[in-house]
Formats: structure tokens, sequence, C-alpha cells
């Protein structure tokens, strides 16, 4: 079983939720990622998704555009966020590793390169946004046959007839995409969620994580009630983004460790 | 397979095209596939169409011959497919005209788009004001500033025009930001996208609707000269006039297909937009297709004196053409288009769009390699009226 299977097993033992971060690699700096993945766990992530900067962000918001253009200029590449994960994994081995970017960047290095350097690096799962099922031939089977998870999003528009086909594409677990729009849109319908991932779950075995439009502690509870993840970006990139030189680290702490109180208030 | 029957059912041109989006997207592709599966089978919506590019745009355009500028270029006889006489002054209406009509027949009340030069912006604001619907224009920040007239054209029909500051602040931006606002309201909204690119379907409905261009010439050239030309020039920026043009003529194998990409400063500095000549296949905004981009698969910043074809990918169809050998790409850079531009002018009275003044700098390269019996047809993409205040900058000319 893949890290991320493991991790999602040992949660449901203990009738937990994963609480999964975001951060893009190189943002603020190239020297804080490795740092801030720790920070990360500390505070109590059980996945971490690291974005791989990309100079044309389309599905993204304007925070973490912003953040894609700062690791940027700070010059980190994919072999740079390879780097970084194999450096986070001397001191951490057990929680998992997913990157989250878009197709380019991967396809130019070449997917049979990628995905050797990326399990030799530590990664666990790899989510390109911009490749869905239908585009994943020679992608999803090159990634799992290297050990790699390749996650793919459900939409609040996907027609139930699409469900199974990106379920059967999908390892690790399946991200639920709240809302139409880009990140770090608001205003979450956790009802409306509900009601479609009990869709999605009636095609689907893997464990649904939640993402878009997650901020504070009670809309970390509210759904992490009804998925088994939840994931959050926009509010811990705009944590770093605002924070004070030298405050970067315990800001975010401090807002992961609130979003973990919410996620577990859900279990209680 | 022939060459002409591409795409595929799932928009594949060889290894190129595609649909590269977030799941968000994905049914609203599929739904746009499959509503203009029905309307091109459907004789009422090709009648409407066809009525609208007769009495609307002013279609057929004529093909011109232009032989003082023939003369002075010392070799073949140079032709030009007067696009820019289109109402609106550009190629783009055929295209916004045939996807209002989709945006009609599925019920969308709003329309958006991405312009680079603003001609595709305002091609789309003018068929928003012709059927009734609301109309937002993304355009790149520093577009906005080199094209102010279109831009005004564009508040003028009623449209909403946002600048888009983020990246190079350029075409490739505004496409960004205009598949944000379509993930984002993509139940109410339909996105007239301006060039044969992007995911399927789009590189094939833009190229359908285009082929309106090349469909025309294959009739007026004969009537014309008594033949086809023996070469066909066209600019290619994301490539949707070219296709046009090139597209119907892919049988006459008799006849060369010649794609003009923007040289910028000149292909050896770097500074240019032309991924068919000096770049590498990737993905960008939803397909595959050559790209400029960086050793670490960024997209790099194009240049190009003309706003239009500043865009650092080209549609799919080229980049298979290209490989097939059917199509040949060349580029042109800043000083050669100008001087184009300036020849169009004097010679015979016209004022180009700086786009299409890069076809007409490539005649002027090949005219003189052929014999004055040769012909060479040269899609005039649009009018230059939108261009004079840049022409008069680099002339160093405050007007």
């Amino acid at each position: 079983m893949s890290r991320i299977g493991q991790t999602f097993t040992a949660l449901k033992a203990h009738n937990r939720k994963a609480l999964i971060p975001f951060i893009t690699a190189g943002d603020p700096g190239k020297g804080l990622t490795v740092p801030l993945m720790h920070a990360l766990v500390e505070a109590g992530a059980d996945i971490i998704e690291l974005g791989v900067p990309f100079s044309d962000p389309m599905a993204d918001g304007p925070v973490i555009q912003r953040a894609s253009e700062r690791a940027l200029a700070n010059k980190v590449g994919l072999k740079d966020v390879l780097a970084m994960t194999a450096e986070f994994r001397k001191s951490n081995t057990t929680t998992p590793v997913v990157l989250m970017g878009y197709a380019n960047p991967i396809e130019h290095m070449g997917y049979e390169a990628f995905a050797q350097a990326a399990k030799a690096a530590g990664v666990d799962g790899v989510l390109t946004v911009d490749i869905p099922p239908e585009e994943s031939a020679g992608v999803s089977d090159v990634f799992k046959a290297h050990g790699l998870d390749p996650i793919f999003l459900l939409s609040p528009t996907t027609p139930e007839s699409r469900v199974e086909q990106v379920a059967a594409a999908a390892g690790g677990f399946i991200y639920y995409v709240s809302l139409k729009g880009v990140t770090g849109s608001a205003n979450l319908d956790t009802e409306e969620v509900a009601q479609k991932l009990a869709m999605v779950r009636k095609h689907c075995s893997l464990p649904v994580g939640v993402g878009f439009g997650i901020r504070d502690a009670a809309t970390a509870e509210a759904v992490a009630r009804i998925a088994d993840a939840v994931v959050v970006g926009s509010r811990i990139v705009n944590e770093i983004e605002t924070a004070p030189e030298g405050e970067c680290t315990n800001r975010v702490k401090h807002v992961v460790a609130e979003l973990r109180r919410g996620v577990d208030a859900a279990s209680k | 397979m022939k060459l002409t029957d591409l795409p595929d059912s799932h928009g594949h041109f060889g290894p190129y095209g595609g649909i590269f989006v977030a799941e968000t997207l994905m049914a609203a592709l599929e739904e746009l596939r499959a509503e203009y599966d029905k309307a091109r089978n459907d004789p009422a919506f090709v009648a409407e169409f066809e009525y609208e590019l007769k009495h609307y745009v002013g279609r057929p355009s004529p093909v011109y011959h232009a032989k003082r500028l023939s003369e002075a270029y010392g070799g073949a006889q140079i032709y030009l497919k007067r696009e820019d006489l289109n109402h609106t002054g550009a190629h783009k209406i055929n295209n916004t005209i045939g996807q209002a009509l989709l945006a009609r027949r599925m019920g969308k009340k709003r329309v958006i788009a991405e312009t680079g030069a603003g001609q595709h912006g305002v091609a789309s604001a003018t068929v928003a004001a012709r059927y009734g619907m609301e109309c937002v224009v993304y355009m790149g920040a520093e577009d906005v500033a080199r094209q102010s007239p279109n831009v005004f054209r564009m508040k003028l029909l009623g449209a909403t025009v946002v600048p888009v500051s983020s990246g190079s602040k350029t075409l490739k931006d505004a496409l960004n930001e205009a598949m944000r606002d379509w993930v984002t309201n993509v139940e109410s909204t339909f996105y007239i996208l301006g060039t044969a690119a992007g995911p399927h379907p789009y590189p094939m409905l833009v190229r359908d609707f285009q082929c309106v261009i090349g469909r025309e010439c294959l009739v007026q050239m004969p009537e014309l000269t008594g033949r086809q030309p023996d070469a066909v020039v066209a600019c290619v920026g994301g490539g949707s006039n070219a296709i046009g043009i090139f597209h119907p003529y892919i049988p006459y194998e008799d006849v060369r297909l010649i794609g003009v990409e923007a040289g910028g400063s000149g292909i050896a500095s770097g500074k240019h937009a032309a991924p068919l000549t000096a770049g590498t296949p990737g993905i960008l905004h939803g397909f595959r297709s050559y790209l400029m981009q960086d050793e670490n698969g960024q997209i790099i910043e194009t240049h190009s004196v003309s706003a239009g074809l500043d865009y650092p990918g080209v549609g799919p169809e080229h980049s298979y053409l290209k490989d097939a050998g059917r199509a040949e790409y060349v580029a042109i850079d800043d000083d050669e288009a100008l001087a184009a531009f300036h020849d169009l002018c004097r010679y015979e009275g016209i004022i180009p769009a700086l786009e299409s003044s890069h076809a007409v700098a490539y005649a002027k390269k090949l005219a003189p390699t052929l014999g004055k019996d040769k012909i060479i047809l040269v899609n005039l993409s649009g009018r230059g009226d939108k261009d004079i205040n840049t022409v008069a900058k680099v002339s160093g000319i405050t007007l």
C-alpha cells in the first residue's frame, strides 16, 4: 500500500480525518520550503500538497498565482521541487507528499524521467490540474508503474456518468473541488457538497478530499464531517504572503493548528 | 488518414491538440462539442451563418491583384485576400458570428473573450451587441495601452474591457484570465475563443468558421487568374486566419502553404513569438502544440511589434501540418514587417494590420525568387487603423 493509502487507513482506524495543507514550493524563498513542510507536519498536517510553480496557472486565483510568480522569481523549477522533497524525506519518512501543478513542466521533463526522479525523491502522489483522465494515457499508468498515486479532480460540474472513469484512473485519493471557480474562491455550500459526495462514493472506493473555500476552523470542521480529507491552499499561502519577514513559519503553524482543531472537532 | 480528416473524435491532430483543462470545464467542453456537432449538420444553422456573413460582414471579401506592389517586389504576382474589408476590419468576425450563434442556440446570455490586438475583442463585442448579449473582454494591460483605439471601440459597443496585469500582461495572460472567468461562470457563460487554439472543440470549430476564407479563394483565384495560386501566405499568431485560408487548400498539393510567424527582434535574439520556427512541443491553454518555453517547461515571454501575434503557442493543426510537411513556417522580424506595412500603404493605398504585414513581408522575400508568371496569394487578415499609434511611435512621431 502507498504511503497515502497507509495514512488514510491509520486515520480511519482512529476515526480521524486528514488535513492536507498546500504551499507553493519556493514561496517565499527557496530555503524556506523544507522548514515550512516540517512546520506543516508539526502543526497537524497528515499529507502535504506541494505546488510546482508554473508561469500560467490557469486554474488558480490571485493568491496562488502570486505565490507561483514569487517562486519563479526565486528560480524554482520542477527539479528544485524534487530536491526539496528529497531533503524533507531525510528527516520525515512518514508524511506523504503530493505534488500539485500543471502538465507542461512534467511533459517537458518527460513523464518516465519525472516519475523515476519523483519516486526517488520520495514523492507519493501527483496531481496535474490540466490532465483529465481522457488525456492521461501514458501518464497515469507511468505514475502507477513507479508507485506514484495519480490524483484526479472531480467538480460540481462532473456528471455522474464520468465519476467511474475518473475513479478508475485515480490512485491515493480523489480531490473534490467544492466550487465552480479558481482556487481562493469563497462561499462554500457544505449541504451541496455533501449531496455530491454521496453520489461520488457510489462509484468510487478511494478516500475523498474536499478543497476550495476552506478558510478557518469552522469551515474545516464542516467539511471534515462529510469528507475524508480537508484540503486548504489559499488561506495558508495568504499567510505566507502577508507575514512579516521571519514570521512566516510561525504564522503558518498557527493557521494550520487552527484548521487541525476544526478537523478534529468533527470527529468528536 | 487524410490530412483533412482531423482532428479525431478527441480533438487530436496526431500528437497535438486534445483537452488539457481542469475537471470543472470538461462538461462544458463536451456540451459545446455536442451542440456544435448538431449545429454543423443543421441546415437552418448553416443558412443563418451564411446569411450573416453575406449581409452583416459583407462577404465574399474580394481578392485583389496588387500590381504595383508585385512590380516593386520584382517577381511573382501578388494577390491579396481582402479580409481587411470585412465589417470590423479583420477576419475575426467570421468566427465570432459562428460562436455567437452557437451561444444563442445553447441559451447563454453572457459571452467572454480574450484579445491581443483587440480585433477579436471588437469582433466579440460587435456580435454581442448584434445578438443582445452581455460581453466581457479580457485584455493584457500592455495591450490595452498599445491598442487604445480598439479598447474604446469595444466600450462603444457595450462591452466591459478588463485589463489583465498578471504575468507578461499580454494575450496569453488574457487567455488565462478568460479561462478563470469561464470556470467560475461556466453555466451562464459562453467563451468565444478567438483563435484556432485552446481545448477541443475550439481548434476545430474556429477553423471551420474561418474556412470560408479559403473556400472563397478556391473559386475567386480561377476566376481572376485561370488557376490556383503557387503559394498561399498568411501570418500565424494563434493561427486562425492562416488555417482558414490553408485548410481548403490542403488537398491541392501543388499549392505551397506558408505560415509567417512574428520574428520580433530576430530569432537569434530570443525576443520573438515564433514557436513553430524556434519552439518545442508542450501543453498550454488546454492543448498540446509547439510552444515557447524554457528548460524548466515555463512559458517564456514573447516579443512582437504586433500585439495579435504576441503569443507563445500556436493552434495545434499548424503543429501537425508542420510535422507532416504540408505547410512551411517562417519568421519575419519587426523591421521587415514595418517595411512591408509602408510598402502596402504607398504602393496600393491599403493600410494593413501589423499582423498581416508579416505575411506581406514574406511575399516580398518570396516573390523575387519566383518568375513573374507565378502567383502568391496573401491573406490580408486585417486593416491597420488600429496600429497607427504603434507605427507612429516606432517611427519617433508624436500624433
